[in-house]
């Protein structure tokens, strides 16, 4: 059975424009101008139960919109969306009882009130019995550390504290399908680590799903070994993050550092490959496929004196940046 | 129905994390009371009665009038047009229950909290500084309890519809503020509806607004006799119900058109 079934979904906003000028605004309290958005552009795609995906494009590529289309806040303009065997627009208040939300830019904890509170209101809400609440939340409350912070105002935790806090008031009813929009932003290194350890473990042992949208792509690396990535509602890639990586980032970086300064033509003629130069004429890098990578340390070491050479992988990150720039059909 | 009891709780314990606003807000209430008390007595001079009251019975209902408006009044409206403004109320969607009793909730938890704190002190106050009528009569107090609750319904109700319409037009400031003045005004919380004239009085007949503060207090006053009493409080219970057709309605057709600001 699938967690999230999407076939053909499509949402479109009007959005309306301003006249310039008293006159114009005049003009627009009778009419007004506005033009047809499609923010989500007829995507399709399955996640089998206990998946961990990726879902990332760029800002104002739809993730969100979709996200809140598979949470049932907003009504697809067109589609079908079946999560959790379930019409989430129509069977709201049944569904949202199978799911847990994190918004990382929006609080769903009560602020000027102990985050305890909070907890026991959620428990009530989701109907979750003591004997489960304990069993579950000792757990989670445990691992994310936040068993000191649950008696005091949300007001008063920090950025990574409250995220901790978001993320056990997602879990209270141990949902089997999990939506995170961002739930490492703006959050330091530790608290990142500490929240991806409890992501996997959660996905190990309940067999979650989740889905997950960031910016950063280290939280992908770290979780999903699927992503699906979206560019102007559309969907341009859906799969692997490891064959992702394999056809973009097939290639290395060599970073040369020579003795003395260099020029591109000569380099170019020596070896015909894309050069870049660092932060002087001393230093250049050469973008090289992997399987070309012994021939032209080769040919460099044997033709100039070096102080240094660096190899690197392309990050994931430029990996994204490329496809976003060139277009994925490239590779 | 535990969420609910567990919402009430919860705004209760809000409500005592910012006590400071309540205290001011007794000082309010209590000058309130204070100014219409000179102002009625004053404009009965010697009369011993006007429109059917007397000087007593009129200073009664303004000041039984303000304390029950402690109980029925709540910013349910601001919370929603606010939670809609802010994009907050996506968060509510994702919650297995229905928004507008949540928040009628909140309102209650916040009735409850200022009719314990804030009207039953203030009233103890109030009739120690003033000379005021209160009855004995236990079917009086009880009748005034059934119509203080049910104008609280109604309050909220009204609150909820305009909150709501900030569904459509996102900025709804000054529909509110024109509802709150509206509402104090014809709801009878300054000046009773048997002062206003006839053609008035017809108009408002056709209006909920005289439910939420008139009638409980007319009640309060013993200004009604047992019969109007009962058909003030037939009167109310017929309002809320026919407030709930519009109230469906738009929030089925708040809910298709949802959207959600800032991302």
């Amino acid at each position: 059975m699938y967690a999230i079934e999407v076939e053909k979904l499509r949402k479109e906003f009007k959005s309306y424009s301003s006249r310039s000028g008293l006159a114009g605004a005049f003009r627009d309290l009778f009419t007004r101008n506005y033009k047809i958005v499609r923010a989500v552009d007829d995507i399709s795609f399955t996640v089998k139960q206990g998946e961990m995906v990726g879902y990332i494009g760029e800002n104002g590529a739809g993730k969100s919109t979709t996200i809140k289309m598979l949470t049932g806040i907003l009504t697809p303009t067109s589609g079908r969306v079946v999560v959790n065997g379930m019409n989430p627009h129509k069977e709201r208040e049944r569904f949202v009882q199978t799911i847990g939300v994190v918004f990382g830019q929006r609080s769903q904890l009560w602020w000027d009130i102990a985050v305890q509170e909070s907890f026991r209101l959620l428990k009530k809400v989701y109907r979750v019995s003591d004997q489960a609440y304990n069993e579950h939340m000792d757990h989670v409350i445990e691992t994310l550390d936040i068993g000191p912070l649950l008696d005091k105002p949300v007001r008063k935790l920090s950025l990574g504290q409250r995220m901790r806090c978001e993320l056990a008031a997602a879990l209270i009813h141990n949902p089997p399908l999990l939506f995170l929009d961002e739930p490492t932003i703006g959050l330091d290194v530790l608290v990142k680590l500490k929240i991806r350890q409890f992501l996997k473990e959660i996905n190990e042992k309940y067999n979650t799903t989740i889905l997950l949208t960031t910016h950063d792509m280290t939280d992908i690396e770290a979780l999903c070994e699927r992503v699906i990535m979206l560019d102007e509602g559309k969907i341009i890639y859906d799969g692997s993050l490891q064959h992702l990586k394999q056809n973009w980032g097939e290639g290395r970086q060599i970073h040369f550092q020579f003795r003395d300064m260099v020029s591109k033509e000569e380099l170019t003629s020596l070896v015909p490959v894309t050069w870049e130069q660092g932060e002087d004429r001393y230093n250049w890098i050469a973008h090289v496929l992997t399987h070309d990578m012994a021939h032209v340390i080769g040919k460099i070491v044997s033709s100039y004196e070096l102080k240094d050479i660096h190899i690197r992988e392309v990050s994931t990150e430029e990996i994204i940046s490329n496809i976003y720039e060139e277009g994925i059909h490239h590779g | 129905m535990a969420k609910y009891i567990e919402m009430i709780r919860m705004r209760f314990l809000m409500m005592l994390a910012y006590r400071t606003n309540y205290y001011s807000g007794i000082f309010i209430y209590s000058i309130n009371i204070g100014a219409y008390y000179f102002l009625w007595s004053a404009i009965y001079g010697g009369q011993p009665s006007i429109q059917g009251m007397t000087v007593e019975q009129m200073t009664t209902y303004v000041a039984i009038a303000w304390m029950a408006r402690a109980f029925y009044f709540n910013n349910i409206d601001r919370e929603i047009a606010m939670e809609i403004r802010e994009g907050k109320v996506a968060i509510e969607l994702i919650r297995p229950y229905n928004y507008l009793m949540m928040k009628t909730m909140q309102g209650l938890g916040e009735g409850i909290f200022r009719f314990i704190f804030f009207s039953l002190p203030g009233m103890l106050i109030v009739t120690f500084v003033f000379s005021l009528h209160f009855t004995t009569n236990v079917q009086t107090w009880s009748y005034f309890a059934l119509s203080t609750v049910l104008s609280f319904i109604i309050n909220s109700q009204i609150n909820l519809l305009a909150g709501m319409v900030t569904f459509f037009t996102l900025n709804g400031e000054g529909l509110l503020r024109a509802k709150r003045f509206i509402i104090d005004l014809f709801s009878g919380l300054i000046l009773p509806i048997s002062f206003y004239p006839q053609w008035a009085q017809s108009v408002m007949h056709y209006l909920p607004f005289q439910a939420i503060s008139y009638i409980p207090s007319m009640i309060f006053t013993e200004s009604f006799t047992r019969d109007e009493a009962v058909k003030g409080m037939m009167f109310q219970a017929v309002w809320c119900v026919v407030l709930i057709v519009p109230i469906y309605l738009l929030w089925k057709a708040a809910k298709r058109k949802l959207i959600i600001q800032g991302g």
